[in-house]
């Protein structure tokens, strides 16, 4: 894992330092609440339904034990001992107070973290694939990418006041477990003719305008990265719309103009930037990829005794292959039936941070899914761990599955939302309670939003649900077909919405309908895909 | 009005004249800059430009920052001047992007920017400044 030198942690003092005298100066009045705003959301701090919501910075989805420890004692001692896991590898504590947070950051900066451009017009927390470093497909690890580009964005002076949010993706496999085309720049690490370099995706994302980001370069050089996505960003900042705050993001730009003419001009743009000297040396990106190396793995491949059921269960559906033989990838799942997705209680957290620290190099990864990987876990060791987790209430063997859901805050805290979205994904994982059932219905990939900026994904839902106001009514109109994966699609809205109810009937009879028309090993979208929405349409509507 | 400046030529006096006036008539050697112009217009004619104003009628549009580094990255020497909406939360980033004078619209505490220019002692990214970036300080 990345190790801050003395030159990053005094960014991140620094940082504490002038959030410090900005709240200040906001408190004395030198500030108004509209000149605040974009400083306080350039560090994670949104003013919510009920309270201030923070949102801190988890850099690629990786932390070590100590860092979760943190993010366990945040919760404890200034929220309400809880904290919610995003899909953007956050977490966000909802019950912040305003002059707490200067407090809260300064703890956070002693275990290098921060709450750094988790919000505002600005270039976001890099993403990264969870699985990186133990994937057994991947090319390269992307973290060090990503860490780079961590470096590079913050307090970016040019892109802090962008037409709108920015978020970019990496990942180096060719299984997309990041949606990184949903992102505004998603980058797909390749080797070309033995060389390292980065396919360039730009203009994708969800929102109310959801698109697919086209390939905008097909390989950019290690040592050309940072001037091509100065270009990528300047062209953006210039030309990207300010006049309609749901039209500024770049895929709008893109789509307006054409991909073939923005390539036009990032292609200029690059030829002038490059010049400038502004790449890091490839020692910089080799500095930053030492701290990645594989950890001490032992030679030993001991395979678990599956006698137990309930942990054989488990460990089909929740362990995946490790690229290193004797270790498995563990996945922690947040999504208890009945419980809220992505929300972890500070001894959870605190128990996820000692098995991390016990059972995987100290290692751990916060998923777009809202879930946690240990990504390090030796196999003879995977009893041990399920045990703990079972103790901890964090042994839910459903990964993928339709309980599985991404669910944002929605209306129970957000100031944004039309309609609730946790109640709706407690009623599913509900309904769908049955374990056999779940396993029988396969990969399901199921995501909620309760308003149009689609914070839940629902866009990329196998089956989505998307929350409006209707008449001061919340109702929730069904899409079907997306994916946030390699087979990246945007799904389609299958007719008139239903009230909390209806749309939990109407999604167990769409897997229904999956159940009667499947053929060998399809799983939901796939079966979708082939026969079309008609057969779904009337066993829902008829 | 300049409140504050971090050069030590004499001030221009000249009044600023729109781009679109400036490519016209032209022998004025002061130009205002709007979000929507296109600063790459003025690289023929930077040499004998003393001042740059570049307006920011609301702090959030960021195309001035761009706008900036363009005329630097071209090697424009003149003032370059931050005008409008600026406050002082945004000044430091300006002063990376190569703006040496700032003409705020509402009169900004001078402790308050003293502050602000100093929380940071390094930078990670080159910019249009002379700050040296911090991957270059490690590598030499």
């Amino acid at each position: 894992m990345y190790k801050y030198d003395n030159y990053d942690q005094a960014m991140v003092d620094a940082r504490v330092a002038e959030f410090r005298d900005q709240i200040t100066r906001r408190i004395a009045g030198d500030m108004t609440e509209d000149q605040f705003k974009p400083l306080r959301l350039m560090n994670g701090l949104y003013l919510q339904l009920h309270a201030y919501m923070l949102r801190v910075a988890i850099p690629y989805g990786t932390l070590d034990s100590r860092q979760m420890r943190m993010l366990a004692h945040i919760a404890r001692k200034y929220d309400r001992d809880y904290g919610h896991f995003t899909t953007r590898q956050n977490i966000q504590y909802n019950w912040i107070k305003l002059e707490d947070c200067a407090d809260i950051l300064e703890e956070l900066a002693t275990v290098e973290m921060h709450a750094i451009q988790t919000s505002g017009n600005c270039i976001r927390n890099i993403s990264s694939d969870q699985y990186a470093g133990a994937a057994a497909d991947e090319v390269t690890d992307p973290r060090p990418w990503a860490e780079l580009l961590r470096q590079w964005s913050t307090f970016h002076p040019e892109f802090s006041y962008l037409p709108r949010k920015f978020k970019i993706a990496v990942i180096a496999s060719s299984e997309d477990r990041a949606a990184m085309r949903l992102h505004d720049i998603g980058l797909e690490l390749i080797r070309q003719d033995g060389e390292l370099g980065a396919r360039v995706f730009v203009g994708g994302g969800m929102g109310r305008t959801p698109m697919i980001a086209p390939e905008i370069n097909p390989f950019v050089k290690a040592d050309d990265l940072l001037s091509y996505l100065e270009a990528c960003l300047r062209v953006y900042n210039r030309y990207g719309r300010r006049d309609n705050i749901y039209k500024a993001r770049i895929k709008i730009l893109i789509h307006e103009i054409g991909a073939d003419a923005y390539r036009r001009q990032v292609a200029e743009e690059f030829a002038h930037v490059k010049t400038l000297g502004i790449d890091p040396p490839l020692a910089e990106l080799e500095r930053i990829s030492a701290f990645f190396a594989p950890p001490a793995y032992d030679a030993a491949n001991v395979e678990p005794d599956r006698n137990d059921p309930d942990f054989a269960l488990w460990l089909d559906q929740n362990v995946k292959p490790h690229k290193q033989a004797g270790y498995a990838i563990v996945n922690i799942s947040l999504k208890p039936i009945g419980g809220i997705p992505g929300d972890a209680t500070s001894t959870q957290i605190d128990v996820m941070a000692d098995l991390a620290e016990k059972y995987s190099f100290d290692e751990l990864r916060v998923t777009h899914a809202q879930n946690i990987v240990l990504p390090y876990v030796a196999k003879r060791d995977l009893y041990s761990v399920w045990q703990a987790l079972r103790e901890a209430e964090l042994a839910d063997a459903n990964l993928d599955l339709i309980s599985d859901i991404i669910a944002c805050p929605g209306l129970d805290y957000c100031s944004l939302a039309n309609a609730r979205s946790i109640p709706v994904a407690q009623k599913i994982a509900t309904r769908f309670a049955d374990m056999d059932r779940q396993r029988d219905l396969g990969e399901l990939k199921l995501k909620i939003s309760g308003c149009i900026n689609a914070c839940g994904h629902h866009h990329a839902g196998h089956i989505g649900i998307l929350g409006v106001d209707k008449k001061g009514v919340e109702n929730y109109q069904l899409t079907f077909g997306g994916s946030g994966a390699e087979d990246v699609s945007i799904g389609k809205i299958i007719g008139p919405g239903f009230d909390e109810d209806g749309v939990v009937d109407a999604v167990e009879k769409a897997t229904e309908v999956y159940k009667a028309l499947r053929e060998g090993d399809e799983r939901f979208v796939d079966t979708y895909r082939r026969v079309g929405l008609e057969p779904f349409k009337e066993a829902i509507y008829g | 009005m300049v409140e504050f400046r971090y050069r030590t030529d004499e001030v221009t006096e000249q009044p600023s004249v729109t781009l679109d006036a400036f490519l016209d008539q032209s022998n004025a050697t002061a130009v205002r800059l709007e979000p929507d112009d296109d600063a790459r217009a003025l690289i023929p004619f930077l040499d004998r430009l003393t001042l740059i104003e570049v307006a920011f009628p609301k702090f959030r549009d960021g195309r001035g920052y761009s706008a900036a580094r363009i005329l630097r990255e071209a090697g424009y020497q003149g003032e370059l001047r931050a005008q409008g909406d600026v406050l002082v939360d945004q000044i430091a980033y300006m002063r990376r992007c190569g703006f040496d004078s700032f003409a705020p619209e509402a009169s900004l505490n001078p402790d308050a920017v003293a502050r602000a220019l100093a929380h940071y002692d390094h930078a990670y990214q080159g910019a249009a400044d002379s700050v040296v970036p911090i991957w270059k300080l490690r590598h030499g």
